[in-house]
């Protein structure tokens, strides 16, 4: 079950944060055209330069998004709103969820704008490669939201950002969001194994009209599990001291 | 109360125990408060005051011993809705209006009470539309009590709810307090001001080093301690004389003043009738609060002092 309100003032707290609208939407909105536009005839792993980069760009701050609700749970806990939270019938699960929920919704405008910017630059594709990108980088973006929870009920409150932004820049940087790092070999096998890698190539996926390969599939499954087995440990440790 | 029979106990705890390594922060506390009792836990740092409200309220888990709030588990109490309080540490959820805040509040009750409400009785309507980060003390000690009240619950548990607010936010929070006891409503208070526990409370729980070494209206509390104080205007009286007469333990003196503290007062007082003719301005005084909490504190640290002196020599 929902909390509606709850919900609603989880993704109204948000977006009060201005450095979140920077980060998720203005930041990958501009590298979007500046790179693209000097890349535009270009080819990138076997696509348009500007549908890789849409893809990635939307990935990339879809990314800190996703990430934000949960990671905010170590400023909720610093100032006691996590423990005052136990002391009212809502549920755990049903925090947890609106933070996932919150997650996703927080995600939608930074698709939305990136892919009417990816548009702009003469990006085509049919409503169903649309459609096909958009959900795959939600299912990619599982694992990421997940993370965003352990790292709020792992760190403390003046870490967390960095505990938060370093990953993210880092999973990007190694996934190929700020163009592909390998295009063969043992690099390119080990990247595969993580889930911004599959973000940014659910952009070529569409195009050739297939889903994700399997592989794709249990990459995303694995790291979303592992999360949250490892957010679970944090959170009893947080709930449980000694 | 609607969903609560009137019968059923309030918070019933039960040989009590909880360490923190090897910190014994409660030893063994059995505690009951009937629904509707205002309840004070009264305590210097560290007596285990806040340990205890947290065990009552479900949030830690006791070593040994059990608790009940309104004949079920705290977790059971807290899931139903019948529980609501303010918390030692915490400061309002920011990026959020007062407003905003209470109504997030109220989402988690089953039957809440209209904001407006609440913000009009705890004087938080005037704070409706600020932001939580821009509150001065006073004020958000007013919105977190406004927040702990919009759920209705029948039990509220308030941790230290004035501490490092200035005495007219104290004043104006236990004015809305007191509106909220005449609901029937089951409060129970952790302080260290002792007025506090004395102006608004209907029994006091003194506790000290883990234990309750009293516990009983506030009256009672300082009757047990038995000291009288005698205040006159009695000029050339001798010290030593008025030490030695029956009754009184001992006697200061400034100027024409004498202060006399009695262990009988209405000896002290025939005596001093029929030997201080000049005698005038006199005022005879209960002990206060403070001075039992002093005294019965003490006592308990003398008999720790000497636990630990013969722990020491056993281990020698």
């Amino acid at each position: 079950m929902i909390n509606v309100t709850h919900l609603r003032y989880e993704v109204l707290r948000t977006f009060r944060n201005h450095l979140f609208l920077g980060l998720t939407i203005g930041l990958p909105l501009v590298l979007f055209y500046a790179v693209t536009s000097a890349n535009m005839n270009h080819h990138v792993d076997g696509v348009s330069f500007p549908l890789y980069f849409m893809t990635a760009m939307a990935a990339y701050g879809a990314m800190y998004a996703v990430v934000g609700p949960g990671g905010r749970t170590a400023a909720d806990r610093a100032c006691g709103w996590t423990r005052q939270l136990r002391i009212t019938p809502l549920q755990v699960r049903t925090a947890l969820l609106s933070k996932a929920v919150a997650a996703y919704l927080l995600a939608v405008p930074t698709l939305i704008v990136i892919g009417a910017a990816g548009a702009s630059l003469g990006v085509r594709l049919s409503p169903t490669a649309w459609a096909e990108t958009a959900g795959l980088l939600l299912v990619g973006l599982a694992p990421i939201a997940v993370m965003g929870i352990l790292v709020g009920y792992l760190m403390k409150v003046e870490v967390a950002p960095l505990a938060i932004g370093g990953p993210v820049v880092l999973l990007a940087l190694l996934g190929g969001e700020f163009g592909p790092l390998f295009s063969s070999g043992v690099g390119l096998n080990i990247v595969k194994l993580l889930p911004s890698y599959w973000l940014a190539q659910a952009g070529k996926v569409a195009v050739g009209g297939g889903a994700w390969p399997a592989e794709a599939w249990v990459v995303v499954a694995v790291w979303t599990l592992a999360m949250a087995a490892l957010a679970v440990v944090a959170y009893r440790r947080d709930t449980q001291p000694l | 109360m609607n969903n609560l029979d009137e019968h059923r106990p309030g918070v019933v705890a039960t040989a009590l125990t909880k360490s923190y390594g090897p910190v014994e922060a409660v030893r063994g506390i059995d505690l009951v408060i009937a629904p509707g009792e205002t309840v004070a836990i009264l305590g210097p740092n560290g007596a285990g005051k806040t340990t205890t409200l947290d065990m009552v309220l479900g949030l830690t888990r006791p070593d040994r011993g059990r608790v009940t709030v309104f004949g079920v588990p705290p977790a059971s109490a807290v899931r139903s809705g019948w529980v609501g309080g303010m918390l030692q540490t915490g400061t309002p959820l920011d990026r959020l209006t007062v407003r905003e805040l209470v109504t997030l509040m109220a989402s988690y009750y089953p039957r809440p009470l209209s904001v407006d409400d609440v913000l009009r009785t705890t004087g938080c309507a005037d704070l409706a539309r600020r932001f939580t980060n821009r509150l001065s003390g006073g004020q958000v000690q007013r919105v977190r009590f406004a927040a702990a009240l919009v759920g209705d619950p029948d039990l509220l548990v308030f941790d230290e709810p004035t501490a490092g607010i200035d005495v007219e936010g104290r004043h104006d929070f236990w004015d809305a307090m007191r509106g909220i006891a005449a609901q029937g409503k089951t409060v129970v208070f952790a302080t260290h001001y002792l007025e506090e526990a004395d102006a608004f409370a209907d029994r006091v729980v003194l506790m000290t080093r883990g234990r309750i070494v009293a516990d009983g209206p506030a009256t009672e509390i300082k009757a047990r301690v038995g000291v009288r104080t005698i205040r006159a205007t009695l000029p050339g009286a001798d010290v030593a004389r008025l030490s030695a007469l029956p009754g009184v333990m001992n006697a200061e003196r400034r100027g024409d003043a004498v202060t006399l503290s009695c262990s009988d007062a209405d000896a002290a007082l025939r005596s001093l009738h029929s030997m201080f003719s000049g005698m005038r301005d006199i005022e005879v005084r209960g002990s206060s609060l403070e001075e039992a909490f002093l005294e019965l504190t003490a006592e308990q640290r003398s008999e720790a002092d000497r636990e630990q002196n013969l722990t020491v020599e056993i281990a020698r």
